[in-house]
């Protein structure tokens, strides 16, 4: 007799009946809604009044709004349509301020008492849902040049202040820096007081007949620090950017030592989305040099003081500004609108890091009553039609955003006044956002427009089915009865297949699907095997019974070796794949394992059943 | 489907394993010359290059696509028709000098001056220097899984064994690649994938035969090992021939239903899942022999006292 006993049958109608329940969330589809979330690095709070301003808003605008969700990071609002759901976006973008940001999205109808249980649809990839996909590697050798020349302008003050007479730092293109003392004690001091200041330089002496020199680097640990850093630094100001696209679920992530992914679903417009993201932009503090008038000499003239740089303000005018640098955009660590408590006039407030500070209150120490200029730089690309001529550039765009007088030395915290209150809005915005600390470069790219990746769902779910479909006859052709029964097991094995996709949330992309398509026709293997084992039994005249037994056990053993092997080239696959490719090695994955379970266990129970009990009887297989 | 229903085949498979060796051989040597001398078309996943796919209302002249792109700085745009005569795929290799991720937007941009109805439906860019580490990196999976697998099989069979598998799955990839070179089709990221996976698949069919090996050596003390090997393909050749059925079913739906994106991964499954089931009946096992696997290989060791256990019914 062939029986499972009660637990057994219990366990695994307990199982079919989760994994039903965490794959039903994929039948409901998507309705068009805007979501509303708080800007990046703002203080917005998401709560009923936003929630009642957004509404007031669409009625107003005779929008007609479906279900509206609000929870601490976001507000959803359903449309019936996307045409509806556009008009809400345009009106609500412009109407909700810049605290927020708006965005298109398609957000699940998963009923409420399913998303009670937790349960949630499968997350699709790019090609399916369409969007950009960016790999975008950050240059780390420009990253360690600004920390080596940052590096010089404040060893340059440190010198000068201990009077460590040198001719000058050099900075050597990948050999660190090089200074000349002019004897042996200055050069003892000075690296007396490298090793005791900066522990994260390596000092080395140089020179020849009178020469007496130092040549120092970073540490290798400080210069994975500082790659770490650059990276990180690329990652905030990027999703800083994002939020300006207005995207619904962007994912901005790190890949590798170097590499930042960034997916955009949704987004058509790739140029502005490149332009946006790719804008490199840092900041300077530098002092002014000369007075008004000298500027306009300067202007006029075209000849400079030496050590100084003429730039133009927004409006145009020219100022004349010191070639040292007091502090870069990446000593900024944070910068926020607000008023001035003694006048009460809009003011920006900036904090630096430990470093920026010592060195601004060094430099504000000896210059109070000048004036200091934030120069914001960006490189832009630009690309032209002239005559039928595609033309590209690259173009250095340096420009005084504030120009504000020093009125008391200061160090890591200090205001800039004088604004107006839009101007130290958008100020505390350039600060805060403006700087990548090295320049980036998109290495891939990967588009998929919207009716495409529609077109990829119908085509993927076609194949499947029908795969699903011709496997099936195929099936009870062959073994009938026990072709029946592995076809309620394949069954289960999709369902299953697809609770664990949702439940993981991990990204179904098209090759995945062709990866579902695959396992179906795979997964069947395990039944083969085993009824053809049943069939063997029975030719050599073993009982029915006797039969399923052995063909069920002696079939295990190959199955499981077979699978195991099958296990390792789709693991294998799984740790080099990236994008579309993982998409394909997880579903495979997790076929092969789920396809075990029911393909062994379910087809078994249903077998159990239909022959378990009976003594006298013919195999239909 | 009388003739699947039968498992007492009695073929003579190992008598035609010189002809079958000759026949690898063959296709082997044809193989490697093709990708040798005519090489791959490989997939700007691996080349590096920007690929830009837009779709037209109407059936749309090719030629007039190419004269404009042709005539402004991109000679080598490589213009078709991509499943429909409204869909147009557009390749272009890596330009030196220039800011590569910016040619797609560019064309874009031309395109739409053109005819202001086109349709962005996909845009890869991919640069020389991440096509060059995939290459490397999928070699390395490749090699790895047969490493990790030669590991596998030694264990629980026997080193032999794990070498026939091997044999099998170069084998299968070989040709399959090969496939892809002497038709000229393109060879990306997807396609790996798929040879990837066809390795997979051939070592399932190998380990179902090679564990009928196993037990049969155990069962039949009598026979050559030849004749062993032999009665285990016959008795398995039901369940090969039944999952290669239903596999390659499947994988005939794909290649249909499934849309232009993984015609090329359709194909390669289709192509390893025949040769990955040819290979597991005469490269495997032939292996195993040629390598002189044998009786004593395979008999689990006596421990002194014991009684060798027969467990026939």
């Amino acid at each position: 007799m062939n029986h499972y006993p009660l637990w057994k049958n219990l366990l695994i109608i307990f199982v079919i009946a989760l994994c039903t329940l965490y794959a039903l969330p994929n039948l409901f589809g998507e309705d068009p809604a805007v979501q509303i979330s708080a800007g990046y690095a703002r203080d917005t709070k998401m709560d009923e009044n936003v929630k009642d301003k957004a509404l007031a808003k669409l009625k107003a605008a005779n929008i007609e709004y479906g279900k509206v969700e609000l929870d601490e990071t976001q507000l959803l609002i359903r449309f019936a349509d996307t045409d509806v759901q556009l008009k809400a976006y345009s009106l609500l973008k412009d109407d909700m301020g810049a605290d927020f940001v708006v965005a298109q999205n398609l957000a699940p109808a998963t009923p409420s008492w399913l998303t009670a249980f937790g349960a949630k649809p499968m997350y699709l990839g790019l090609d399916l849902r369409g969007g950009v996909h960016f790999l975008m590697e950050v240059d780390m050798d420009e990253a360690i040049k600004q920390d080596e020349e940052l590096l010089i302008g404040e060893l340059k003050l440190v010198f000068r202040d201990k009077k460590l007479y040198n001719r000058g730092l050099l900075r050597m293109k990948g050999q660190g820096i090089k200074v000349l003392f002019r004897d042996v004690e200055y050069r003892e001091k000075a690296k007396k007081l490298l090793s005791k200041d900066y522990p994260d330089l390596k000092v080395a002496e140089y020179g020849g007949v009178d020469e007496y020199g130092l040549q120092f680097s970073f540490t290798e640990v400080s210069l994975t620090k500082r790659r770490h850093d650059a990276l990180q630094q690329n990652i905030t100001t990027l999703r800083n950017r994002v939020n300006e696209l207005g995207v619904a679920e962007p994912v901005i992530q790190q890949q590798g030592a170097e590499r930042i992914i960034v997916q955009l679903p949704g987004i058509q417009d790739t140029a502005r989305a490149k332009e946006i993201l790719g804008a490199t932009a840092s900041l300077e503090f530098r002092l002014t040099e000369g007075d008004y008038q000298k500027w306009l000499d300067a202007e006029n003239s075209g000849t400079k003081p030496s050590g100084s740089k003429l730039y133009h303000r927004r409006d145009g005018s020219p100022v004349l500004l010191k070639n040292s640098v007091i502090v870069s955009g990446n000593q900024i660590t944070n910068a926020n609108s607000s008023f001035d408590q003694n006048s009460g006039s809009p003011a920006t407030h900036v904090t630096l890091n430990g470093k920026g500070g010592k060195r601004m209150l060094k430099v504000t120490t000896k210059n109070v009553g000048k004036p200091m200029a934030v120069v914001f730089i960006e490189y832009q690309m630009e690309t032209k039609v002239i005559n039928g001529q595609t033309i590209k550039s690259t173009k250095k765009k340096e420009e005084v955003v504030n120009i504000a007088t020093i009125q008391e030395p200061f160090a890591n915290n200090f205001q800039i006044t004088g604004l107006g209150a839009k101007e130290a809005t958008n100020l505390a915005l350039i600060l805060r956002a403006g700087a990548l600390k090295a320049p980036m470069e998109i290495v891939e790219e990967r588009t998929i427009g919207p009716s495409l990746g529609k077109e990829n769902i119908a085509q993927g779910q076609l194949s499947i089915i029908i795969g699903f479909l011709a496997v099936m006859v195929f099936m009870v052709l062959r073994y009938k009865v026990f072709g029946l029964a592995a076809n309620v097991a394949l069954l289960m094995n999709v369902v299953i297949l697809i609770a664990l996709l949702s439940l993981l949330q991990a990204t179904l992309t098209l090759p995945g699907m062709a990866g579902i398509v695959l396992t179906l026709g795979m997964a069947v293997d395990a039944n083969v095997l085993i009824f053809e084992r049943i069939r063997e039994e029975m030719a050599n005249n073993s009982s029915p019974q006797a039969s399923i037994f052995a063909g069920y056990e002696k079939a295990f053993g190959t199955i499981a070796d077979a699978n195991i092997t099958t296990l390792i080239a789709s693991v294998m696959l799984l740790s080099f794949g990236t994008g579309p490719i993982k998409g394909f090695a997880v579903t495979l994955s997790l076929g092969i394992i789920t396809s075990m379970f029911t393909s062994i266990l379910v087809s078994r129970a249903i077998i159990n059943l239909v022959y378990g009990n009976k003594s006298k009887m013919k195999l239909a297989i | 489907m009388n003739i699947l229903s039968r498992f007492d085949y009695s073929f003579d498979f190992l008598g035609k394993r010189k002809l079958a060796t000759i026949a690898s051989g063959i296709l082997i040597l044809i193989s490697l010359a093709s990708i040798g001398i005519k090489g791959l078309s490989f997939g700007i996943d691996f080349t590096g290059g920007t690929l830009v796919e837009v779709s037209y209302n109407i059936p749309v002249e090719l030629e007039g696509i190419r004269t404009l792109l042709h005539s402004n700085k991109f000679e080598d745009a490589v213009v078709q028709n991509f499943g429909t005569t409204t869909d147009v795929l557009i390749r272009l290799g890596v330009y030196e000098n220039m800011k590569n991720d910016q040619l797609s937007s560019t064309i874009l941009a031309l395109l739409q001056q053109q005819d202001p109805d086109v349709e962005m439906r996909r845009v890869e860019f991919v640069g020389p220097k991440v096509g060059g580490e995939l290459v490397e990196k999928g070699g390395m999976a490749i090699l790895l899984t047969l490493f990790g697998i030669l590991i596998y099989v030694t264990l629980r069979f026997e080193y032999r064994f794990a070498f026939g598998s091997i044999a099998a799955l170069i084998h299968d990839t070989i040709i399959t690649v090969g496939f892809f070179s002497i038709l000229g089709l393109e060879f990306d990221l997807t396609v790996l994938a798929a040879v990837l996976a066809v390795i997979g698949y051939s070592l399932n069919d190998t380990i179902v035969v090679f564990d009928r090996i196993r037990d049969n050596f155990l069962k039949m003390r009598k026979q050559s090992s030849d004749q062993i090997v032999n009665k285990s393909i016959n008795q398995i050749l039901g369940r090969t021939v039944m999952t290669s059925v239903t596999t390659l079913l499947v994988l005939v739906v794909l290649f249909f239903a499934g849309g232009e994106l993984i015609h090329n991964f359709a194909v390669a499954l289709i192509v390893g899942v025949v040769v990955g089931t040819y290979s597991s009946i005469y490269i495997a096992s032939a292996t195993a022999l040629y390598l002189g696997i044998s009786k004593a290989d395979l008999m689990p060791i006596q421990k002194e006292g014991s009684t060798p256990v027969d467990d026939r019914p």
